[in-house]
């Protein structure tokens, strides 16, 4: 009888540890954006930067700037140049353009990345239209500013950056409609 | 559970009677030996079929351009074989290994959970019933690599994915309870004296994997609950447009993927613990060794999955980090691979078939981790990945690994399962040929992965043309092979010369101090164990 006792408790805990070994595998996303935040790896790229920065001009980082439409996006999308030569410390500015040709209302989501990966705890973003949604109606053309600052402790042997943002679009998730409030901020941005 | 105390309730009169008659017992067992050869059939059946689309796969590559099949079915060729020979052959065979000979090596008499082992094989059939039922769905089977990286097996996948997705879960469920039942039976049911330090390497490594399988495969549920979540929920754990991140699919697999390789392995590893020592007529060479090795490997396991990733972008600390500690494993596999040879050293050796497959075992494993060893090397592994190298590398490691391991242990086993001798001269013939076609299938793909033919490919370029034609005559000659095996396993079943309880004179264990064919029901009264 202790055996059947001591095999229904073993039962028990196994069972125990496979919930638990479920749970973590879905504790893994959150664990991964953590990691991803903490150590600036995977190119991603923090919120909203708050605090400035004094300028070095002794140091000159060239940020090149690249746009992307994921697969089914229609919009024109673009930035005015393809390049900057930055110092770190200063607060710069690059505007990009986009349109919505088709002929609807159509909701999209940049998202920004950063190469080389470890770079990306080092740019800081103090405006960005990747912080929410653009919709557009159809045929109407935005242009959106990126400001960002290239922090002074940027490792000395970066002296190249990538800004690339992905444009997404996720009309079917977030309908035109919901968006209109979010629309009227953006135009009086 | 219940099944267990009645057992033991009435011992006396359970030993009286035999199997039922006819289909019913084969569907209502809950006898460790029935279900153990059912596992063992099960995997053979998967082994045929995983290997007839490895046969498509290398007609296909039999000469550079299409010949035979569209890209499309090749790439769910490729799939398939893979799901097929990981989750249905290998897997299954080393569950029923477990079944028939951990209560026998551990003097219990059956399992600790006969009906939850009766459930957990019968789920097998239904999953690859449902996984290979895809192949004839419009759209066709998964499509996307055994490792099913998302945004493939998500975004661009076939319709078909839901139904991969729910056979994924069966297996695994198949497979804790499989894993949970070992682990009971292991640490409740040993007869009196058998201490955790007298068992036979085949059930400590066996428990080493039941407790790796109890901490992956839910990892491996909740990887593709996600999918199915990001498939028809509408969430984005894998898709960036929503936040998500595709390269968190690779984390989440591989945290699953690796210890996977080695549950494929370890029971391996315990079998041919047993034949060496048998066949060299001396004790296996450092036990303590081994057991503390195998511990090392499982738990190195769970430190080294993002090797897998070396290319998808991961900081230099990262690579250092996941290159070393895959460096590692080397040591307590080198170890294994010392005593298994020091075993042998000034033994008596003689070489019938189970030994001949272990010696190759220990030769040609070690040339498929030496391959490993590359791999692990972050900066070369950026010109290795995705080639026919990684192809080589991991066939070395599961055909002469796992593969011959299993090999092993039927013919070491065959005589106490059916109480008949195999055909010596035919096992023989067997192992050779096995031997020069798995060689002659796999040598060359290192060449070829190291000049550059990309992995998954149907089609490749003219320069790879002759190796590939070489590969492909020895894939041919070890698929028919396998034929010739089925013929002598049932040739042994139905007759041969009588097996004595001990057919090899340098054999120990529990199990050969039982008749041939081994009683439908052993060690009611638990043995003594000095």
């Amino acid at each position: 009888m202790s055996e059947q006792l001591a095999t229904r408790t073993l039962i028990v805990r196994l069972m125990l540890l496979a919930v638990v070994m479920f749970v973590f595998g879905f504790a893994l996303v959150p664990i991964y954006d953590v990691m991803c935040k903490a150590f600036g790896i995977n190119g991603k790229t923090g919120g909203q930067y708050e605090g400035s920065q004094v300028s070095d001009p002794s140091r000159t980082v060239k940020v090149q700037f690249m746009s992307t439409n994921a697969s089914d996006m229609v919009w024109d999308f673009y930035s005015k140049a393809d390049q900057l030569d930055v110092h770190p410390g200063a607060l710069n500015q690059m505007i990009f353009v986009a349109r919505n040709p088709s002929n609807r209302p159509m909701t999209a989501q940049a998202i920004p990345s950063i190469s080389p990966a470890e770079a990306a705890a080092y740019f800081h973003k103090t405006e960005c239209f990747c912080f929410s949604q653009q919709v557009l109606q159809p045929g109407e053309r935005i242009e959106m500013p990126v400001r960002f600052i290239v922090d002074r402790d940027l490792p000395k042997d970066v002296k190249h950056l990538t800004l690339a943002y992905t444009l997404f679009d996720i009309t079917a998730r977030q309908p035109p409609v919901a968006q209109v409030a979010g629309q009227a901020s953006q135009g009086a941005r | 559970m219940s099944a267990v105390i009645d057992d033991h309730g009435h011992a006396g009169a359970d030993h009286a009677h035999g199997p039922a008659k006819g289909l019913m017992r084969w569907v209502l067992t809950t006898n460790h030996k029935d279900i153990g050869t059912m596992y063992l059939w099960f995997s053979f059946c998967a082994f045929l079929l995983g290997g007839s689309f490895a046969m498509v796969i290398r007609a296909e590559l039999f000469q550079p351009g299409l010949q035979i099949v569209q890209p499309e079915f090749f790439n769910q060729m490729t799939t398939m074989h893979g799901l097929v020979m990981v989750f249905g052959a290998v897997m299954p065979a080393f569950v029923g290994l477990a079944n028939w000979m951990i209560p026998l090596m551990i003097g219990a008499p059956d399992m600790a959970l006969p009906r939850m082992n009766n459930f957990s094989f019968w789920l097998l059939p239904a999953a690859f019933l449902l996984l290979v039922s895809t192949l004839f769905m419009p759209g066709g089977g998964p499509n996307f690599g055994w490792t099913f990286y998302a945004p493939l097996s998500t975004t661009y996948a076939p319709e078909s994915v839901t139904f991969f997705i729910f056979a994924i879960h069966l297996m695994g469920i198949s497979s804790i309870m499989g894993a949970i039942n070992v682990i009971a039976t292991i640490l409740n049911l040993r007869a009196p004296g058998m201490t955790l330090m007298k068992m036979p390497l085949f059930v400590w490594t066996w428990l080493i994997t039941a407790f790796l399988l109890i901490a992956v495969m839910p990892v491996l549920a909740g990887v593709v609950t996600m999918m199915l979540m990001d498939i028809h929920f509408g969430t984005s754990f894998f898709s960036a447009a929503g936040g998500g991140d595709p390269v968190l699919f690779q984390h989440v697999f591989w945290f699953f993927g690796h210890p996977e390789v080695y549950i494929m392995i370890l029971p391996a590893f315990g079998a041919v613990s047993s034949i060496i020592p048998a066949f060299s007529r001396k004790p296996l060479f450092g036990y303590t060794s081994m057991v503390y090795a195998t511990g090392a490997i499982a738990f190195l396991s769970f430190i080294v999955w993002a090797h897998h990733m070396f290319v998808v972008g991961i900081p230099v600390v990262g690579e250092l980090f996941f290159m070393y500690a895959t460096m590692l494993i080397a040591v307590p596999t080198g170890v294994k691979v010392f005593n298994w040879v020091s075993t042998m050293w000034q033994g008596s050796l003689t070489f019938e078939t189970p030994m001949l497959f272990a010696v190759a075992f220990v030769i040609l494993f070690t040339i498929g981790g030496f391959s490993g060893l590359m791999l692990a090397i972050a900066p070369a592994d950026f010109q290795y990945h995705d080639t026919y190298f990684v192809v080589a590398h991991f066939h070395y490691v599961l055909v002469p690994g796992a593969i011959f391991g299993i090999f092993a242990s039927a013919y070491y086993w065959l005589p106490k399962w059916t109480g008949h001798m195999y055909d010596e001269t035919l096992g023989k013939l067997h192992f050779w040929l096995s031997f020069i076609g798995m060689n002659m299938a796999f040598f060359p793909m290192h060449f070829v992965g190291l000049a550059g033919m990309p992995r998954r490919i149907p089609d490749y370029n003219l320069q790879f043309a002759d190796f590939n034609m070489i590969s492909s005559i020895g894939a041919f000659t070890f698929g028919a092979t396998q034929i010739f095996f089925l013929f002598i396993v049932i040739k042994c079943i139905r007759g041969g010369k009588p097996a004595p309880a001990k057919p090899w004179d340098g054999a120990d264990g529990l199990e050969w101090t039982i008749p041939s064919p081994a009683p439908y029901h052993t060690f009611v009264t638990p043995p003594e164990v000095k």
